[in-house]
Formats: C-alpha cells, sequence, structure tokens
C-alpha cells in the first residue's frame, strides 16, 4: 500500500513511432508543448528527442517521458535513420527502451501505416494507435469505425488530430493508463519460416521470446552473424524471400480490417493534383523552381537592405556614445573596436538570416521539396548522389549542419558520402555577410532589365556558384570512390499543405536566436582575441611607435587657440592660421603613417605578414590574411575582424565597415585594396574554402572517422586558393 | 487483359499490380503497398522521363523505372 501523505509518480516512457510524414513530430510538440521541427516530406526528423510532461490525470500524477523517432515504413530499416527508430523498439537494454509504444498512423492512407503497426503488435510491446490526420481523412470522406478497429486490432484506438490539437485528452488519458500487450497477434509469423523460428526459439529458450519476435532476431542474426548465417541457411532462411512473405500476408491481414472499418468515398486529391500538373511540368517544371530561387535571392538582397541599415547606424550612434560618455582607455577600446564592432558584424545580418529561413521553410513545409527531388532524380544520379540528395543541399543553404544530418534519410552509403562532401559548397547562411559586404563594395546598384537589382543577380550568381561547384565536384567523386549497393527512388510524394504559420515563425526565431547566440559565441570569442592582438605587439618597436603616436597627438591638440581676443591684427592672425594648418597637416600625415605602422607591428600584423607570401598571389594584403585565418572558425567572423582591424588604427570616427573598406589604399602604390579583382577573388575564396569548424566536427560524426573531414578541409581549400589565384590573375 | 510491365503505362491510366519480379526490391515496395492485386494508377512523370510517380494505395509513390520495370501489370480495359 502506499503511503497516504507520499505522492508517488508514475512514470511511463512513451516512444513515438509510425512512417515519415505522419505526424510524429507535431504530436510530439502538442504532447510536450516542445517545438521540434515538423515539415511536409518524410525523413524530416533524423534523430531521436526526449522530453519529460508531468500530467495529473485524477489522484495520479503521470511523469511521461517522450521520445520522438524518425519515421520508418517497416522494421526493417534501410537507412540510417530508419535504423535510429527501430534500434528504440527491439533492444531491451537500450535506455530508451519504452514502456508503451505510441504508434501515429496517417488516417489518410491508413493501409500503409497498418502495415508497421502490425510489426510492432507482432513485437508484443504494449501498444497504443493514434489515428492522426483526422481532419484531413474527414475532408476527404473517410470514414473509419475507430471502436471496431480497435477491437480487431487488440489495442486502444485513438483519433486525433495532431495539428489542430484535438483528440490530446483522450489520447493523454489512454497512455497514463493503458498497460496491456495486444490482445492478439496480427500475423502468424511461424508460418513464413518455421524452422527459421524454431531454431531461434529453442536458443533463446530462456528469453521466451513469441514467435514474431523470434523471425525479427532470425534476420538480425542473419544479417551480423556469420555463424548463425550459415545456420539459417541450411534451414532455408532467406531475408528477401522472409520479408516479402510477411509483407504479403500482412497486407492480406491489412485488407480485412480496412473492408470491415473503413468506408471510402471516392478520394480527391484535386488540389494536389492541379498543382501538381505545373510544377512536375517538363518545362514549367524547372522554370517555377529557377523562379522560386530568384524571387528569395533578389529578397534576401533588397528586403532586407532597410532594416539592415537601422541596424548599421543604430550601431554606430551607441559606439559614438560610449566613445564620448566614457573616458578614452583601454577598456573603452575594447568595448568599442572589439565587443561592438564584433557585434554588429553579426547583429545587420539577421533580417537577411531571418528570410533565408523564411523562404526554407515555406519550401519545406509545403510539399515542394519533396517535388524538388522528384523532378532533379535523374539529373541527380548522373553525377552519383540520389533524388534526394536536393534537400540536403538546399537546406544547405541555410546551414550545412543539419542539412549533413539530414543526409541519413539516404540509403545508399555512396550517395550518401558524396552527398555529405559536397554540401558545405552550398552557400550558407554564415556566407551572406562575408556576400553582401564584398558584393556592395564592388558591384555598382544599378537594376538590370528594368526588375532585377545588379547586386542581387550577383549574390544569386554566388549561390549558383555554390551550387554548380557542388554538382562538378561530386560528378568527380562519383568517378573516384568505389559504391557498393543499391539505390533506390521509392519514395512518398505527399500532399501539398498550408504551411503552418506559428511554426514557420517559430523557426525563424529560433534560427535568429541560435545565430546569434552560438555565432555570436564564437564572433565575441574571436573579437576579444583579435583586439588583443592587434592592440598590443612584440618587442619595443610597438611601444616605441605607439609613444609616438601619442606625443604627436599630444602636439596637435595644444596647438594655439587663435579664436582669443590677443589677435587685432586679422591679417597676421589668418597668415598664422595658414602656417599652423601646414603643420597640422604634415602632423597628420606622419600620424596616419605611424598608425598604419602601429597595425602592422602588432602581433595580428605579425601573423598576417608571415602568411602574405601565400596569399599574395591571390590580390589579398595580409590584414586581409588576418581575417582569413579568424574565418576559419567561422565564416561570419570576417566582416568582425575587418570592423576591428580597420577600427584599431582610426578612434576618431565610426564609420560603417564598408564605407571605411571602401576608401583603403595600398600604402605603396596608393591603388584601392579592394579592387574589383580582390573583391571577387575574395567571394571566391569564401565560397569554396571549408571555414567551419561545426561542419568538420558534424562530417566526424556522421561519418564516423576522421579521414572524410581531412579529404574534404583539404580539397575545398586547395579549391579556394587555386580559383582564387585564376579569378584574381585574370582579372586584375 | 494482357500482362505487361508498370512502365508501359500512359498518364492517367490505369492497372492492377500482377507481380514483382526483382527479389531486392519487391521487398521495398511490397512494404510501400505494392501488393499483387493493388490498383495502381499512373498519376506523373518527371520532366526527363524519370522517375514516375503512381497512385496507389490511397497515396502517391514515385519510384525510377528501373524500379517500376519489375513490376508486372495487367492493364485494365479502359471504357
Ligand atoms: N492536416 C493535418 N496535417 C498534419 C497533422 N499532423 C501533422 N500534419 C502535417 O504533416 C506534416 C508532417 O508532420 P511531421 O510532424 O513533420 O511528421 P513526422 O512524422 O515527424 O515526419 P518525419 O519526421 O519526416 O518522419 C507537416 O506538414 C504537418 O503540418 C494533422 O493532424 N492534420
Ligand atoms: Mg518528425
Amino acid at each position: 500500500m502506499e503511503n497516504a501523505g507520499q505522492k508517488s509518480v508514475l512514470k511511463r516512457k512513451v516512444a513515438l513511432i509510425g512512417n515519415p510524414n505522419s505526424g510524429k513530430s507535431t504530436l510530439f510538440n502538442a504532447l510536450t508543448g516542445l517545438n521540434q521541427r515538423t515539415g511536409n516530406f518524410p525523413g524530416v526528423t533524423v534523430d531521436k528527442k526526449t522530453a519529460l510532461v508531468r500530467k495529473q490525470f485524477g489522484k495520479q500524477e503521470v511523469e511521461f517521458s517522450y521520445i520522438d523517432l524518425p519515421g520508418t515504413y517497416s522494421l526493417y530499416a534501410k537507412s540510417m535513420d530508419e535504423e535510429v527508430a527501430t534500434n528504440v523498439l527491439v533492444d531491451k537494454s537500450n535506455p530508451d527502451f519504452p514502456d508503451l509504444v505510441l504508434i501515429v498512423a496517417d488516417a489518410t492512407s491508413l493501409k500503409r501505416s497498418l502495415f508497421l503497426a502490425g510489426q510492432i503488435i507482432d513485437l508484443n510491446l504494449p501498444c497504443v494507435l493514434a489515428l492522426n490526420m483526422m481532419d484531413d481523412a474527414q475532408k476527404a470522406g473517410i470514414s473509419i469505425d475507430v471502436q471496431r478497429l480497435s477491437n480487431r486490432l487488440g489495442i486502444p484506438v485513438v483519433p486525433v488530430s495532431a495539428r489542430n490539437k484535438t483528440g490530446l485528452e483522450e489520447l493523454e488519458q489512454v497512455l497514463s493508463e493503458h498497460n496491456e500487450l495486444p490482445a492478439y497477434r496480427f500475423l502468424d509469423a511461424a508460418s513464413i519460416s518455421w524452422p527459421a523460428v524454431n531454431l531461434v526459439l529453442k536458443s533463446f529458450a530462456a528469453e521466451n521470446i513469441k514467435e514474431y519476435p523470434a523471425l525479427y532476431k532470425a534476420h538480425q542474426l542473419f544479417a551480423t552473424d556469420e555463424k548463425w548465417r550459415e545456420q539459417l541457411a541450411d534451414a532455408g532462411f532467406s531475408p528477401n524471400t522472409a520479408q516479402a512473405e510477411e509483407s504479403l500476408l500482412r497486407y492480406g491481414v491489412i485488407a480485412r480490417h480496412l473492408e470491415a472499418c473503413v468506408g471510402k468515398a471516392t478520394g480527391n486529391a484535386g488540389f494536389t493534383q492541379k498543382i501538381d500538373r505545373w510544377i512536375t511540368h517538363k518545362v514549367w517544371g524547372y522554370v517555377i523552381f529557377l523562379l522560386i530561387m530568384l524571387a528569395v535571392f533578389q529578397s534576401i538582397f533588397y528586403l532586407a537592405e532597410y532594416p539592415m541599415s537601422w541596424i548599421e547606424s543604430g550601431f554606430a550612434w551607441i559606439q559614438e556614445l560610449i566613445l564620448t560618455s566614457f573616458p578614452e582607455g583601454v577598456l573603452t577600446d575594447l568595448i568599442v573596436n572589439g565587443l561592438l564592432a564584433g557585434l554588429s558584424g553579426v547583429v545587420i545580418f539577421i533580417p537577411q538570416i531571418a528570410l533565408l529561413f523564411f523562404f526554407i521553410a515555406m519550401l519545406e513545409d509545403s510539399g515542394y521539396m519533396a517535388r524538388v527531388s522528384f523532378i532533379m532524380d535523374k539529373l541527380m544520379r548522373k553525377i552519383g548522389l540520389h533524388g534526394r540528395s536536393v534537400i540536403p543541399l538546399i537546406s544547405g543553404m541555410a546551414c550545412a549542419v543539419p542539412a549533413i544530418m539530414g543526409t541519413r534519410t539516404i540509403s545508399n552509403w555512396k550517395e550518401r558520402i558524396i552527398t555529405i562532401m559536397v554540401t558545405p559548397l552550398m552557400s550558407c547562411s554564415a556566407r551572406l555577410p562575408v556576400y553582401t559586404l564584398l558584393i556592395s563594395l564592388v558591384i555598382p546598384d544599378k537594376m538590370v532589365g528594368g526588375i532585377f537589382h545588379l547586386q542581387g543577380l550577383v549574390l544569386m550568381g554566388m549561390y549558383v556558384l555554390g551550387f554548380v561547384t557542388a554538382i562538378a565536384a561530386a560528378w568527380v567523386m562519383n568517378k573516384i570512390i568505389k559504391g557498393k549497393g543499391r539505390s533506390w527512388f521509392i519514395m512518398e510524394l505527399p500532399v501539398y499543405r498550408m504551411p503552418k504559420w506559428s511554426n514557420v515563425f517559430y523557426l525563424i526565431y529560433e534560427k535568429v536566436k541560435i545565430f546569434l547566440v552560438d555565432a555570436g559565441k564564437v564572433i565575441l570569442a574571436v573579437a576579444v582575441v583579435l583586439w588583443f592582438m592587434v592592440s598590443f605587439g612584440p618587442g619595443d618597436e610597438f611601444k616605441q611607435n605607439q609613444s609616438r603616436i601619442s606625443e604627436m597627438e599630444d602636439v596637435l591638440e595644444n596647438r594655439v587657440d587663435f579664436t582669443s581676443d590677443k589677435y587685432n591684427d586679422h591679417e597676421f592672425r589668418d597668415q598664422l592660421i595658414y602656417m599652423d594648418s601646414l603643420k597640422a597637416d604634415s602632423i597628420n600625415a606622419a600620424l596616419s603613417i605611424l598608425n598604419s605602422r602601429q597595425l602592422e607591428l602588432s602581433y595580428a600584423g605579425r601573423l598576417g605578414k608571415i602568411i602574405e607570401p601565400a596569399i599574395a598571389p591571390l590580390g589579398y594584403d595580409w590584414k586581409i590574411g588576418i581575417s582569413l585565418i579568424t574565418s576559419l572558425a567561422a565564416r561570419e567572423v570576417f566582416v568582425g575582424t575587418m570592423a576591428t582591424i580597420y577600427g584599431a588604427g582610426d578612434d576618431e570616427n565610426i564609420v560603417p565597415i564598408r564605407e571605411r573598406m571602401a576608401v583603403e589604399k595600398h600604402a605603396d602604390s596608393g591603388l584601392p585594396v579592394y579592387s574589383f579583382a580582390t573583391a571577387v577573388s575574395l567571394l571566391i575564396f569564401y565560397a569554396f574554402a571549408l571555414q567551419c569548424i561545426s561542419t568538420i566536427a558534424i562530417v566526424k560524426r556522421e561519418t564516423k572517422s576522421w579521414k572524410w573531414p581531412a579529404i574534404q578541409f583539404t580539397f575545398m581549400g586547395a579549391l579556394a586558393w587555386v580559383a582564387s589565384f585564376i579569378t584574381y590573375q585574370l582579372l586584375k | 487483359m494482357k500482362a505487361d510491365k508498370l512502365t508501359s503505362l500512359r498518364p492517367g491510366e490505369k492497372a492492377i499490380i500482377h507481380s514483382l519480379d526483382d527479389a531486392e526490391i519487391s521487398v521495398k515496395l511490397l512494404e510501400m503497398g505494392c501488393t499483387p492485386g493493388e490498383e495502381v494508377t499512373l498519376e506523373k512523370v518527371a520532366p526527363l522521363g524519370d522517375p514516375i510517380a503512381v497512385r496507389i494505395a490511397g497515396y502517391l509513390l514515385s519510384m525510377r523505372l528501373s524500379e517500376a520495370e519489375t513490376v508486372t501489370i495487367r492493364k485494365v480495359a479502359s471504357n
């Protein structure tokens, strides 16, 4: 008996499993209040995610531990994401092994959903079936006799609509109390391969397993254990035949259940069909794709311009304010030229990042993404990729890290590796700040053909360049990497859905936050280190130079005040003023030489000077060299680095970094540093080089070796150097 | 009614699946509901002729021509 004063909390681990795109993550979010990514194509979720929720049911408090999983069509996983899901169910020692399985079925394609459901019932685990998308089913005129289905399956069945949050209370009630194993088995699994089942049952008699788990175990043993493979083969067991046989039997059972429980009206997918006529049209299909992309880049450049300039002037204002109201000193300098300069470099790109994620969310949520892989599969296959590779490639325009995780849905090893290797060539959001800055520096703000902004076109050109290079690199790798295994394109094309706006905006908010916090951390850290490196230098030379600067500044400050009453002789006074201005000019000239020498003598300057010979052929001076080094942490650091470097020599005026760079001249020749050739060469360098620690880390994790990230870093680096070299030499 | 490959369907045409001829691919197709006796309609063909998408078991399933080639069908006499 329980102690009355002490409340006991019932703990329940519930795993959500179901077909891809059946709404598991949407249901998970509705149950837990979290905001896991959802999207209208199969394979959005590729990793598991756990959340705890406490709920009161009468006197009983229940602590649910919900686990959202990737989707799968069957327990026989065929790709990495499916494995993540099936591993949770079949291994009792897995820490995520659930007390209760929540099978999420898409009520609009119940037939296919019941296939996996039947397998789980036969695994003999306590389970509940949630019939999701009831709203869509009703619209399509599908009527389901829920009670009857539940009776026939021997498990509770609850109709819900995760998106509209209906039926959730009933579902939670059932989840809190249901404990029983399924009342009947779905299928007589032993008949599929009795000798194999028998063999496993005998060998694992102690575990007291049922027939279907035994058959399933036979499949696993066959795949992993040499001895078992022989034994099972001798018993006449063949995995392919057994799986085919099982599928046939299951669909036989399903047909009888559907006959008894589902009243079908004429299913009409008219809306989807009408749109698809255009989207997958021979010519219009590609035209529409290109137009969408064009619109995306035009608006990233021009819609974002206004908020960006507000942010820019806002920061300049704050920096001025601090400079004028705080005492001059090391701390003020660190805040203004180190922290704020670095920070403004990040914050200013929020509007563009937000727009980019808005468009990607629209593509993913509407169902368009799956169509793009459909119309691209044939082209992709020619270069060793898969139609599905398009999804990581497109989402790589936001960030390569989740995109590379998304390749888990590609079941063929070679296709997956090539996709991983070329995805970082797609222009990600971290390159956007660099591109924007450089483009606005050397590309005139003109209109082309009346409607297109030239700068926006060039920006789009950078994205096209990334894409084309990714394709070319894939083509080369396809020739080099030895492949194994078969590849297929047997995939569900989802119906079109209206994006859920709250989702879209939450995603934008989330991504902007991550961008600010994660990129911000790196940028600030780099900014502080960099500020130190430009503010101090090795040896006496640096100090000597510094004291000369301050002495000359003293001279300038202590100049005679000609406004005083003492000068009655105005003619003489004007002569004095003239002479004084000559003196001031020459001091200023000397000062500016000393100032730029100061940066050269600093730690950062010395470092830049060391690598200058390697980058001079690309058209870069040592200052750009410093930003190339700091950008190894993350590309967007470039802008902050520029701000810090050019801010260092100049305490008096805060000007936007773009204007400051535009007037930068070579010390010896007097020509602009950011000439057309240099700026384009830099654009090319940032397009190709793998300057991103997070990408390197995720590639290591996904390929489980240092080999692939090492190859990737090297080939992208070499490509960047060679391409920039050629560009600069041709354009200069 | 005569035996044919799924690739021989024209857009909008209906057929009944008769058999699946490739052991490995049939495993995948069967799981997705392409079972003998099931009705298929060719709904669309990608712009370059490959892959195709068929309506089956109430949803839209895409596959490459090489995969459709392994599916034997019987055409439903039209009208
Ligand atoms: N109409 C309707 N749409 C829904 C419902 N639940 C989910 N959706 C939509 O279905 C799509 C897929 O939802 P997800 O939650 O991402 O599906 P999932 O099962 O997690 O998909 P994977 O992670 O790819 O396996 C999204 O566009 C959702 O908005 C529902 O109850 N009704
Ligand atoms: Mg999901």
